[in-house]
């Protein structure tokens, strides 16, 4: 006998992302889920972005990673609360644990919630968290030609932000042309091009984000 | 370690429906599958193995049916395979168009006893 199903296998994931978005609709509190290689600048950018926005508003950072503190210890010393996922293995982050983390958390006052997943260009991309924004970070060492490599997280992706631009002249790292490619596959993605390094472009980042949380 | 994770979401979705169904084996698990989907069958299919032992699902057999990459233009409704990911519209080339297929992952239907 033939059941007909028809359920999506993601859909469990979604229902809880929704909760979350739920959670964060109530308290006002805006999410960033920032998706990356591992190497590409996650960290630092998140650094960068919370001594941008201090003063206009409170953050936390919601980290994961395989194993280990590193990420969570280093925005604490920006006085900014953060919370360590470690997912014991897996290679990307589902809303189940964003949901635990956000429990873990007081959000009354927080304005943004930014989420550090797992380094990876591929999985991250499949798993809603009940975020308002997804942004990937490519650094310009990684290559022009990840697109087609990893057309998911690049199709997916609001915000696209390359990094260390300042070592292009080091590389045969084309900017144009990744931004053609990627504008043909996501034609409402929106680019920065920064270096975490000596700062360029990082107040573009920082005032064009501000914008979007006061919505 | 991804597929494991997945394997487990749509070993969930499976047993859910063959308790609900008072199945005694599940004998044949019909899947839809996104050419642009990150799942790999093969990893699926090992997983499988493994999670399903001791299961009403062991021994299934796994099928999956490919489900092209297509979107649709907005603006003159042409419907198209882009290439090389490129989405814009290859009739009116406008860029105001959509993915209709080729993301999903979904347990279609499943054959018991």
């Amino acid at each position: 006998m033939e059941i007909k199903v028809l359920e999506g296998v993601f859909d469990a994931n979604e229902i809880v992302a929704k909760e979350n978005r739920g959670i964060l609709d109530k308290s006002g509190t805006y999410m960033v889920n920032m998706m990356a290689s591992p190497g590409a600048g996650k960290t630092s950018l998140i650094v960068k972005t919370l001594e941008g926005l201090s003063g206009d508003l409170k953050s936390v950072v919601i980290e994961g990673d395989i194993a280990g503190k590193v990420d969570a210890e280093r925005v604490s010393d920006t006085g900014t609360e953060a919370i360590q996922i470690n997912t014991g293995g897996s290679c990307h982050l589902e809303a189940k644990q964003v949901n635990t983390a956000l429990a873990n958390l007081s959000l009354e006052g927080i304005g943004l919630a930014i989420v550090e997943n797992v380094g990876n260009l591929v999985c991250p991309a499949e798993f809603k968290l009940g975020e308002d924004l997804k942004v990937m970070i490519l650094s310009a060492a990684e290559g022009d030609d990840k697109p087609l490599k990893y057309p998911l997280m690049f199709s997916e992706s609001d915000v696209l932000i390359v990094n260390k631009i300042d070592l292009i002249p080091y590389t045969n790292f084309n900017l144009e042309k990744l931004k053609e490619t990627v504008i043909k596959m996501n034609p409402g993605v929106t680019i920065f091009e920064v270096s975490c390094t000596n700062g360029d472009g990082i107040s573009e980042w920082v005032e064009w984000l501000k914008k979007r949380i006061k919505g | 370690m991804h597929e494991m994770g997945v394997t487990e979401s749509m070993m969930d979705v499976v047993l859910r429906h063959a308790d609900k169904n008072n199945a005694n084996k599940v004998t044949r698990i019909n899947l839809v599958l996104g050419e642009m989907s990150s799942v790999v069958p093969y990893s699926i299919s090992f997983y499988f193995d493994m999670l399903s032992k001791d299961t009403v699902a062991e021994g299934a057999e796994l099928n999956f049916r490919t489900v092209k990459f297509k979107a649709r233009c907005s603006d003159c409704g042409k419907k198209f395979k882009p290439r090389d990911y490129d989405i814009t519209c290859p009739k009116c080339k406008g860029s105001n168009t959509e993915i209709i297929s080729g993301r999903e992952f979904q347990v279609e239907s499943i054959e018991i006893n």
